[in-house]
């Protein structure tokens, strides 16, 4: 398969607009301002089939489709650039190696949706991919591909960066807005959606990075091409993060719905030290585990909801037999504890409880019945909370309680645990 | 005043760059944060005057972000992620070699304020672990070897 993506992700200096130039970049923006009208671009985006690949996998182009008809408030959009679900490492690369395809993206989308000033939003650590953009703002501003009239076409737009301040729950679209604002990032009720009142209640659309990145391969190729691709519902690619126990952990742009055996066992060239297989995560530390015998399932976003799980944002965390789920599981509800934003009673007092629990059944202190006690906090977690956060902490839990129960009830009733998390380090 | 002149002048153009003031406050921070490598009440306060918004919205905002601390820490802020993925490749054992190289704790800074050490989440780098940020920069998978290189040279910038 040809990579869509990564095509020229290894290519020196890509990340400088001359060699993006070279291989073909900036030739989508004028093709989309003279021969489509924004709505003509929608269309397309639509017909691609393209879908969100920040963790939701809804449609990008009905999602802008929801935008206020001839609104005279001012439109934005926001580049979803937080990536913070464990186990995620793409959109870095993206923008650390191809930002301008990104920025293409971005510019093709904005004009789409009549939008003059679009947002992008780093997380706080990516002080080098902002770095970067910053420069590539200014490259392309140079260019006559940002600013008043671009490319005589009478369309403007100012392009804007954004850092976080290392808080997960900014990937979350209505936390976003709210920090951009200046706020702290605690989420909204939804509706209204962003796109009826977004950033500064104006109407607005966030988009992952990886989504953007596509848009420009989309207006060259055409839309049949891109739905070619993949599965019939799962169209284009997919870059699947691997990581964990694996020999080649690292980004994979594959076609929607490869084989997740055949990602970890032939692209990632199997599992370390040739152990057996215990479990992996397919989507992102929220997404629910699978076993061993699993994981014979196409990574597309059917494949693995028909499995009971979730494509998510493509974290794909593998782990051998030596892992010790208990401890695997407390290290990521520590993480959901850290970083719930506390609206919500039932995931501010749910992660910290299940926290709590999980600590002591690490240390050896658990009680048989905490097992039960765990899995009926979960479950009274997800579905009750204003953004996905409290679904994203549960999930996990149920999962793995009811996929590993024996290591859980073992551990509880003074067995020794199955495994560890604490891994040698060369 | 804390704040040097040219921070100063930049948080001024921050002002009025937004539909609301209040939308200053992130790039605010990180100015502030760029140049104390903390954020103190002081500093806060000051921004605040400036960029022409109130105090405790400044401080409130400032208090929920991680990424900035609240409090003078050393001069290269380790920040190992303990998460899962990273953890499945021996962050956890990163941790205790670098808490016993430098002779401090996890949350601790060394006595002469060159290193602090803390554990952290996911900072998307999981398919170089195990990992840790220092200030801004990634440092990507780490082996003992690279970690006392590292180490090494920060300490012979110091002259110690």
């Amino acid at each position: 398969m040809e990579k869509i993506l990564f095509k020229h992700i290894d290519t020196p200096d890509q990340n400088k607009i001359e060699t993006y130039m070279a291989n073909g970049g900036y030739t989508a923006l004028p093709k989309a301002l003279k021969e489509y009208k924004p709505e003509e671009l929608v269309e397309m985006v639509k017909k691609s089939g393209l879908r969100g690949r920040g963790g939701a996998g809804f449609p990008a182009g009905v999602k802008w489709s929801f935008l206020p008809k001839g609104t005279d408030r001012p439109v934005y959009l926001i580049v979803n650039a937080d990536e913070s679900e464990p186990g995620t490492f793409k959109d870095r690369q993206l923008l650390e190696y191809d930002p301008h395809q990104t920025l293409e993206g971005t510019i093709i989308s904005a004009y789409a949706i009549n939008c003059h000033d679009a947002f992008i939003y780093f997380r706080g650590e990516f002080a080098y991919a902002a770095k970067v953009m910053e420069r590539c703002i200014e490259e392309a501003t140079e260019k006559g591909f940002i600013g008043k009239n671009i490319l005589d076409s009478g369309y403007d737009l100012n392009v804007h960066i954004f850092r976080g301040g290392g808080a997960y729950i900014c990937g979350e679209e209505t936390s976003l807005m709210e920090s951009i604002e200046g706020w702290r990032a605690l989420s909204r009720q939804k509706p209204p959606f962003p796109a009826g009142e977004g950033l500064w209640r104006c109407p607005t659309i966030i988009n992952n990075v990886e989504t953007l990145s596509n848009v420009p391969h989309i207006v060259n190729k055409g839309a049949e091409w891109f739905a070619s691709i993949g599965t019939e519902k799962s169209t284009g690619t997919k870059i699947y993060c691997l990581s964990g126990h694996v020999n080649r952990p690292g980004n994979y742009e594959l076609e929607m719905g490869v084989n997740l055996k055949e990602l970890i066992y032939e692209y990632g060239g199997g599992i370390l030290d040739d152990r057996p297989l215990k479990a992996v995560i397919p989507g992102g530390s929220s997404t629910p585990v699978l076993k061993a015998d699993e994981i014979d399932v196409k990574m597309d976003f059917e494949s693995l909801a028909a499995k009971g799980t979730m494509l998510g944002s493509a974290g794909v965390i593998v782990m051998h037999d030596g892992t010790c789920m208990v401890s695997a599981l407390h290290r990521l509800i520590h993480f959901y504890e850290h970083e719930s934003c506390g609206k919500c009673t039932p995931c501010r007092e749910g992660t910290n409880w299940m926290q709590k629990i999980l600590t002591r059944m690490i240390r050896g202190e658990g009680k048989p019945e905490d097992v039960d006690l765990l899995f009926d906090i979960a479950s009274n977690v997800i579905g009750n909370t204003v953004c996905p956060l409290g679904d994203a902490a549960a999930m996990p839990v149920m999962s793995f309680v009811e996929k590993f129960r024996d290591e859980f009830d073992n551990i509880c009733n003074g067995g020794k645990p199955k495994g560890t998390l604490k891994f040698p380090f060369k | 005043m804390l704040i040097s002149e040219e921070t100063r002048k930049k948080l001024a153009e921050l002002k009025d760059k937004y539909p609301t003031r209040q939308a200053s406050i992130m790039p605010a921070l990180h100015l502030v944060f760029d140049e104390f490598g903390y954020l103190g009440v002081e500093q806060l306060d000051e921004a605040a005057d400036i960029i022409g918004v109130s105090r405790l919205d400044m401080n409130e905002t400032a208090s929920f972000y991680t990424l900035f601390p609240k409090q003078k820490v050393g001069k290269y802020l380790i920040q190992v992620c303990t998460n899962l993925s990273c953890a499945l490749m021996g962050a956890d054992n990163l941790v205790e070699y670098l808490e016993e190289k430098l002779g401090i704790k996890l949350g601790e800074t060394t006595p002469d304020g060159i290193f602090t050490l803390w554990n952290v989440e996911c900072l998307g780098s999981c398919g170089t672990a195990p990992m840790m940020q220092v200030n801004d920069e990634y440092y990507e998978d780490l082996t003992r070897e690279k970690v006392d290189e590292l180490i090494e040279n920060w300490r012979k910038g110091e002259g110690s």
